[in-house]
């Protein structure tokens, strides 16, 4: 038999001013099952607590029902008190009767028969609560970094400082992602790869950091503090034990005329390469689309000049399993390419280049070795014309939103043209100028100023050859919306940023959704802007977003300290107000049948098939489970089951159905 | 019918209209005391049958509302409430239930007044089409 206590707060008078607390009290005491009911000045004090409490011990209650102010402001404290008093804290429920009572009726009987309907319905509530014990989940302490850009080298080496151990995962052979292929960086003018490539060594060196390059994530199963990896090694036709990167076999390949993937297309590397010379590791890979031996059966000629024998033509793929708690996800961005800008001659004309391209050819360990020649003929070019939001802010090409790095990168552009070629005309064709960030509206400034880069407010139309030079046509919305044409020797597109294209694949393998445009979607817009909906997968840099290099970093930073956080209790603990599927005894095992619309409705993948099988192990039924790390407690399954086998703890049919009747239930007969 | 009550129950959400109707009470707007809320995780967990078993216990209107769409605490939630609600109204007609007594509806925790408003307005709308008894022989005969 139940032995309900109610415990009814005055709140000072916020409660009683308007409501009739001794009526409730009376009241209370004449519903079924209701032991103890009290009104006091103040419950959350702490004479109210210990009346609480005392109460416990002394009526030996079976459930507590405060009727004072909304959950959301004192249901810890209730529970905390109940917990104390040795009651299950999971049987103490609020009744809110004053924000959605007292404050907002006048005081009337209305008021006060309002807030007796508000005490029943949680009285009938309370009756049906059951002890639940907080989950307790373990914690591996070690963090799996998708993404060895310069997002993932800061979260990385974030994360290992603090203590943790972390595994790096980068795709391609060399860590240092699209930072590295950068020129010099805005608004400081620092040479990328100077700030870059100490980093770099930094995580190749760290004790807590295992860096597999040239890897991809082939699966990721489990939740939070528990989550299971594995890591494809790609080939690399090399033993890197023995491997100690002297380049001889770089040197002698034979088939060079490959573009090369580093210099946008615009250099060359032979079939065996590190992506640039102070890549990390050091350590070469074989291209097998364009490797001799792969394609005729012969050459080998780096596995006979390798003085340490390292050269392995029969490796193989290698996977790696690795137990993980927490996941941060910062594989990048990547720009749109040729096929996107017919109008602009993009892919056709060779001086037609995308920012990537320039960035080469204004670095000094790219393919010109910093002079600005076109790819074309070689030659210095005169005019250069840059045209800022290629594919950016235009729905008529898909792309509505703004890549927010290109109008810093394009001036940026425009004035290294002009420091290396000084006689240069470099004319900018921009819609709007977004220059929002610490020296950056003073960069532009300088670059129009000081620099004379000549900033034309229009689009351009077309782009076509005549006569050895490219003619852009646009027009100049500040003189009257003038059509202008200028001749060029070179056309840079800030083409837009846009989601890598294993983006949403990688999603799906790791259960985070992703926006229309395929980039994730971090949890709360404004304030949870590093974490996934999945807990303990995070997010850093321009996966997320197209974001410059102090945000990505600021992000990473941000992943690598909600995962230090994580990492810091060995035991995470949950509110067990999660999704209970039925289990019996046999014969039935389970109402549950097996159809598993809750698996596809769940948003967080907590839902999992579970056999049950009998003592000859045959398969008796597959049955839905639900794990307790991945249930958020949200319910969508509970309402979809058809033959209602699954339920929520601390909002049971059970226990919503009694709310329902006890509210309704006013003890009239007019039935 | 000057003096009728009517009582109308509130199917809300924890995280977005639980908050935005003590978002209400903070800011002490006042609104008509026929509408009393229960409290549930996520408009997604409303089993719709609720709705019936609320109105054959003399519920003369219902009120469900949570967070705007895309603004789920859990990500979906309210869109699949949003569905079941669409194909949920047929079968509102089907019973004879007009189906004004329902008010589908998302309340923010930052519209404390927006729920005021749907308060009162709602109950003005069950007051004008009077008390719903087309279940009440039901009540207690165990067919419902």
């Amino acid at each position: 038999m139940a032995r309900i206590g109610v415990f009814i707060c005055h709140c000072g008078e916020n409660i009683s001013a308007t409501v009739d607390v001794q009526k409730v009290a009376a009241a209370a005491s004449r519903i079924p099952g209701v032991a103890h009911s009290v009104e006091y000045k103040y419950m959350c004090s702490d004479p109210g607590q210990q009346m609480i409490q005392n109460a416990i011990r002394e009526k030996n209650l079976t459930g507590v029902v405060v009727a004072a102010c909304s959950p959301r402001m004192h249901e810890p404290t209730f529970r905390r008190a109940c917990a104390e008093a040795g009651l299950n804290p999971f049987l103490c429920e609020m009744a809110n009767i004053r924000e959605h009572c007292s404050w907002v009726h006048e005081k009337s009987d209305a008021t006060t028969d309002k807030a007796i309907d508000i005490v029943r319905t949680l009285v009938a509530k309370v009756k049906k609560n059951k002890a639940l014990m907080p989950i307790k989940v373990p914690v591996t302490k070690t963090a799996l970094v998708l993404g060895g850009g310069i997002a993932g080298i800061q979260a990385s080496l974030d994360i290992a400082n603090s203590g943790h151990k972390v595994i790096l995962v980068e795709k391609e052979p060399s860590i240092g992602g699209h930072m590295s292929q950068l020129s010099e960086t805005f608004p400081t003018l620092d040479c990328s790869q100077c700030i870059l490539t100490p980093r770099m060594v930094e995580v190749a060196q760290h004790p807590n950091i295992t860096l597999y390059s040239y890897a991809e994530l082939e699966s990721l199963d489990g939740f939070i503090g528990n989550f299971k990896a594995r890591i494809r090694k790609k080939a690399r036709s090399l033993d890197e034990k023995l491997c100690t990167g002297c380049g001889l076999c770089i040197q002698k390949c034979p088939t060079r005329k490959i573009a090369s993937e580093f210099d946008a297309g615009l250099g060359t590397r032979p079939a065996i390469y590190v992506p640039f010379p102070q890549a990390v590791p050091n350590k070469p890979v074989i291209d097998r689309e364009h490797c001799t031996y792969y394609l005729k059966g012969k050459c080998r000629l780096c596995e006979k000049i390798c003085p340490t024998q390292a050269i392995r033509f029969d490796q193989a793929d290698e996977i790696v399993q690795v137990d993980i708690g927490a996941v941060v996800l910062a594989t990048g961005f990547d720009i749109k390419h040729s096929d996107f800008f017919p109008e602009y001659g993009y892919g056709r004309y060779r001086d037609v280049i995308d920012g990537l391209q320039f960035e080469r050819l204004a670095s000094a360990s790219g393919p010109t070795l910093g002079e600005m020649r076109r790819p074309s003929d070689g030659k210095v070019p005169e005019t250069v014309v840059f045209v800022a939001c290629a594919g950016s802010r235009d729905p008529a090409k898909g792309i509505e939103y703004c890549s927010k790095i290109c109008c810093m990168y394009t001036a940026k552009h425009a004035m290294l043209y002009k420091h290396k070629v000084h006689h240069g005309r470099p004319y900018v064709f921009y819609m709007d100028i977004r220059a929002g960030g610490k020296m950056y509206e003073e960069f532009v400034r300088r670059a129009m100023e000081e620099d004379g880069v000549q900033y034309i407010r229009g689009r351009v139309s077309r782009i076509y050859e005549r006569g050895g030079k490219l003619v852009v046509k646009g027009v100049d919305t500040l003189l009257g919306a003038r059509p202008m044409e200028i001749e060029a020797d070179l056309v840079v597109l800030a083409t837009a940023g846009v989601a890598n294209a294993g983006a949403e694949e990688l999603a799906q393998k790791v259960h985070v959704s992703y926006d229309a445009n395929s980039f994730y979607s971090e949890a709360h817009p404004k304030l949870r802007p590093v974490e996934t909906n999945t807990a303990g997968i995070f997010l850093a840099g321009a996966c997320q977003a197209p974001k410059d290099i102090p945000e990505a970093v600021a992000q990473a930073s941000g992943a690598a300290s909600k995962v230090a956080a994580l990492f810091s209790q060995s035991e995470l603990t949950r509110e067990p107000l999660i999704a209970v599927v039925d289990r019996q005894a046999p014969p039935l095992y389970s109402t549950c049948v097996g159809c598993f619309l809750c698996q596809s409705t769940c948003p967080y993948q907590a839902i999992e098939k579970e056999e049950i099988r009998g003592r000859d192990g045959q398969l008796i039924k597959t049955v839905a489970k639900v794990n307790p790390g991945l249930c958020q407690g949200c319910g969508t399954c509970v309402a979809l089951c058809r033959s209602k086998s699954i339920d929520i703890q601390g909002f049971s049919h059970e226990q919503v159905y009694a709310e329902v009747l006890a509210l309704l239930d006013r003890g009239e007969s007019d039935a | 019918m000057p003096d009728f009550n009517p009582k109308i129950v509130a199917f809300v959400c924890n995280w977005c209209t639980y908050a935005g109707a003590d978002l209400t009470g903070t800011s002490r707007m006042k609104y008509s005391p026929q509408v009393s809320i229960i409290r549930f995780p996520c408009t997604g967990r409303i089993d719709f049958m609720l709705l019936l078993k609320a109105f054959a216990n003399g519920a003369d209107g219902i009120i469900v509302s949570g967070c705007h769409p895309n603004d789920c605490h859990y990500s979906s939630g309210n869109f699949h409430a949003r569905r079941r609600w669409i194909i949920f109204r047929g079968l509102l007609d089907f019973l004879g239930i007009d189906v004004r007594r329902v008010q589908f509806s998302w309340v923010s925790a930052a519209e404390g007044a927006k729920w005021a408003q749907l308060v009162n307005d709602t109950a003005e709308n069950i007051r004008q089409l009077g008390p719903f008894s087309g279940f009440h022989k039901l009540r207690g005969s165990g067919v419902e």
